[in-house]
């Protein structure tokens, strides 16, 4: 079976837990026995993993050699008579003599490079939607030149490029749904975006969601059937033997960390307001928050306010080993998110043998059974539990031990096999 | 002539509060009322009542030849007392009738036998203390918290006078032999052992409404047919329950107490069956042999061991971390002090702590208050944080501490004489109002 996958990023060119999922994942599949994995990225960098499967940059794809069925997807027609060209155009100059030539209406006009290749930024930039319909427009010209069995695009960005390669195949899609536009936005909803996953969703043959919370937003929030949505949870990559030196705790007191962007939708707020409890009852702890985020100016503040900044620290945005340090540094990990479809960081800190408290509004609560689990609202029962943590050295010893053993054992390929499965069904469902 | 020994469990703890780490040193009330309350209204309606009304009922219509017997904790019976005195007084008829034999038992339902000789010993001394007070009955016979027993556990208490000592036929450790014997301590013979059929008994108290059961239903007619097919040369059955299995975990709907009054005439026809209770069955039978348990074992679980209690390093910690104090508390005269010490011993505590069945999903035990063990464990530790902060100002842990005591003394006695004295001048000036 092959398989042709549309994410946004592929490590190590990553900003968050996308491109470690997806990294995952196909590291699992790969694994499996008779799956192919092709894999789609706007722009590939070149140094990416690539064993045991194929990467795609859309940026190294040469447009102007493939003749494109050309289908707008904003305006949802199903089948364009003109099988026109995408008609490249390399600079402003150039396009404005192009556009006043002798083509039809509805063909489509895309700035390239010298080679004829789309640029791609491969980020979250500001021309964000005009870069996912290029993509859109890549995705057909490699689904032509490709050929697989099943369609498999991650999260939104990358569902109208899935849509495009059914379009153009007729295979099966299955999208995969990491977060929803309600999870990142905490609430204020960007209409296009919405627009853009609603219409992956049901044009999709088949959903795959993170958690069982995600599955119930794609239920409630946009309409879908839920037969169509299985649960697929997550795993984590397992950390290899090579540990970096050890850096020492510059301090002799118990250290409680945040790590994640600060924004709404990961509650730091409620951080901040349990470690000042905690704070009041003992002293010789430290509170990190690692990360940035449109919220840091203002928990800056707050932290101020509270008059705890000496106890409190802000490390912003961390990558890599410097994530690793900061888990070994670490006494008690802490998750408060608000919405959070997966979490795939306490996972993180639970390989370095951290004990984790976790928001019951998480995805990963649903599965992990050595963590302290509270509502992210509750900061009362955030404190208690760091202090208990911090304070009762059985119990942090108790989900040093379990917790390390249960999540060594939460493995990719497990989630891998789930998907293939969904496949399988998908694929016989259709061919009936 | 086979006896059918019957014996009930009934215990109850002081559940605690959620006590978050800001209430230590703040606020030195631990117990929830509220689900304390609740629950033993709850059981008391359901089961303790009805099933009380049922034996006087059986115990006035058999005459003399239906028995049971009783381990009612010391907590249990402050419950009683708080919320449900009624339950007392059916005890009290019930205990007029003479069918009725109370055993010994820790004051708390604790884990005391595992830890301290001398604990222990004034847990069921206190016990036994309010036993005598209550019913007039001097218990010969101990029963442990949850069918706790060793060899060790059993000379200790052969040591303090008793005869006989009530625990669970495990399987690892009778091996091919039967239950329905008497055994005796494998350190002091004198201490004789009556091994609990677990078939037999949870055949009652677990499977009874279980349509799943092959056996299903369960007729008296039928456990009886059980009772009187069993070899001719056993002697003793031993069920041994816990009360709630009458009402509670077997509902009233599921014809238990039908069953149960038919099951005590049967037996009383039976020419092959007789009703004892342990203080008969034990002058009457000849002992086969001694039985022998290096390990603890108890009536919990697949296992019969102690990991219900003592599983993970958690409970481990929590049960050092109070049974440390020991030697502090017995120099404490203080009475709130040694009740909060007597409610913390409770085992249902590290039983809450429990990760064995946690991992499976299910909560074993519907009055457990707790959703998780680790809850269960942070909100212990933090009452025994403030439990121990109590405890140093009156029996301090170091010198400091001690002239910190020796202040509080002096305080509190300068504030019982302004007290008094302030009481002295409302007295007076009363006194001068009345006159003018």
């Amino acid at each position: 079976m092959k398989v042709l996958m549309f994410g946004w990023e592929f490590p190590p060119h990553i900003s968050g837990g996308l491109g470690t999922a997806c990294y995952g994942l196909t590291k699992g599949l790969t694994e499996l026995k008779n799956i192919d994995v092709i894999f789609v990225v706007p722009k590939a960098f070149g140094d990416e993993d690539q064993t045991g499967m194929q990467l795609i940059g859309a940026n190294n794809v040469a447009i102007n050699q493939r003749v494109v069925q050309f289908d707008d997807i904003q305006k949802k027609i199903d089948y364009y008579e003109v099988d026109s060209s995408i008609v490249p155009y390399v600079s402003e100059d150039e396009f404005w003599k192009l556009k006043s030539g002798k083509y039809s209406k509805e063909t489509k006009f895309i700035q390239t490079d010298e080679g004829y290749k789309i640029d791609f930024s491969g980020s979250y930039g500001v021309n964000l939607f005009q870069e996912i319909k290029n993509y859109a427009f890549v995705a057909e010209v490699i689904a032509k030149k490709n050929s697989f069995d099943i369609i498999h695009a991650h999260d939104w960005l990358a569902y109208p490029a899935g849509m495009a390669a059914k379009n153009t195949t007729g295979k099966p899609l299955i999208i995969h749904v990491h977060a929803t536009e309600f999870d990142r936005s905490g609430g204020n909803v960007n209409p296009g975006v919405y627009a853009i996953e609603r219409e992956g969703m049901e044009v999709a043959d088949k959903i795959i969601a993170v958690s069982n919370l995600t599955r119930n937003t794609i239920i409630e929030k946009y309409n879908i059937p839920p037969e169509k949505i299985i649960t697929v949870y997550n795993a984590v990559e397992p950390v290899g033997d090579t540990r970096l030196p050890i850096i020492k705790k510059g301090v002799n007191e118990k250290v409680v960390t945040f790590l994640g962007r600060i924004t709404m939708q990961k509650g730091p707020e409620y951080f901040i307001e349990a470690a000042n409890l905690v704070l009041r009852k003992m002293n010789n702890v430290r509170f990190v928050m690692a990360g940035s985020g449109d919220m840091m100016d203002g928990m800056i503040s707050r932290v101020a306010d509270l008059g705890i900044t000496d106890k409190f620290h802000f490390t912003g945005f961390l990558q890599g080993d410097d994530v690793f340090q900061m888990f070994e540094m670490t006494d008690v990990f802490v998750m408060p998110s608000i919405s959070e479809p997966f979490g795939i960081v306490p996972l993180e800190a639970m390989q370095s043998g951290v004990p984790v408290i976790i928001s019951n509004q998480s995805g990963v609560a649903e599965i992990l059974e050595n963590a302290m689990k509270i509502d992210f609202w509750d900061t009362h029962a955030m404190a208690d539990a760091m202090f208990g943590l911090l304070n009762y050295p059985s119990l942090a010893e108790h989900f040093k031990m379990e917790g390390k053993q249960e999540v060594d054992n939460l493995k990719w390929i497990n989630s891998a096999a789930h998907v293939k499965e969904v496949y399988e069904s998908t694929l016989s469902s259709v061919n009936i | 002539m086979k006896s059918v020994c019957l014996f009930f469990q009934v215990h109850q703890p002081f559940r605690h509060r959620r006590y978050r780490f800001f209430d230590i040193g703040n606020d030195h009330y631990y117990y929830d009322d509220y689900s304390n309350e609740t629950i033993m209204r709850k059981v008391a309606e359901k089961s303790y009542l009805p099933t009380n009304k049922l034996l006087l009922n059986l115990a006035d219509k058999l005459e003399g030849k239906f028995k049971v017997s009783f381990s009612i904790t010391g907590l249990a019976l402050e419950q009683f007392d708080l919320y449900a005195p009624e339950v007392i007084d059916s005890f009290k008829d019930l205990s007029k009738t003479g069918c009725i034999e109370f055993l010994s038992e820790t004051y708390s339902h604790s884990l005391s036998s595992l830890k301290d000789k001398h604990i222990f010993k004034k847990q069921v001394k206190l016990h036994d203390e309010h036993i005598f007070a209550l019913f007039g009955h001097r218990p010969r016979v101990f029963r442990n918290t949850e069918m706790i027993y060793s060899d060790e556990i059993g000379a200790q208490i052969a040591e303090m006078g008793y005869q006989g000592i009530l625990t669970e036929g495990a399987k690892h450790i009778l091996g091919w032999k039967s239950p329905n014997f008497m055994y005796v301590n494998a350190i002091n013979p004198r201490l004789k052992v009556l091994m609990r059929n677990f078939k037999l008994s949870d055949d009652i108290s677990f499977r009874f409404s279980n349509k799943d059961w092959s056996e299903f239903p369960l007729t008296a007619e039928k456990f009886v047919g059980w009772l009187e097919s069993l070899d001719a040369k056993e002697e003793v059955i031993n069920i041994f329950l816990s009360y709630e299995s009458f009402g509670e975990r077997q509902p009233k709907e599921s014809g238990i107490f039908d069953f149960f009054e038919n099951l005590a005439k049967k037996i009383v026809e039976s020419p092959e069956l007789k009703f004892a209770t342990p203080s008969e069955v034990i002058e009457e039978l000849q002992p086969v042999s001694a039985v022998n348990v290096p390990h603890a074992i108890s009536w919990a679980d697949e296992e019969r061991d102690l990991t219900a209690w003592l599983g993970n390093n958690m409970q481990k910690e929590a049960f050092d971390k109070l049974y440390e104090l020991r030697k502090r508390v017995e120099k404490c005269k203080n009475e709130e002090i040694i009740k909060d010490w007597n409610y913390l011993q409770v085992s249902d505590h590290f039983y809450y702590m429990s990760t064995k069945y946690y991992s499976h999903g299910a909560k074993s035990n519907q009055f457990n208050p707790f959703d998780t063990p680790y809850e269960a464990f942070i909100n212990y530790m933090n009452v025994l944080s403030d439990f121990k902060i109590r405890l140093n100002s009156v029996v301090p842990e170091s010198e400091v501490e001690n002239e910190i005591a020796s202040l509080h003394k002096i305080i509190d006695e300068k504030e019982k004489k302004i007290k008094k004295m302030e009481a002295d001048i409302q007295r007076l000036r009363k006194g001068r109002k009345r006159k003018s």
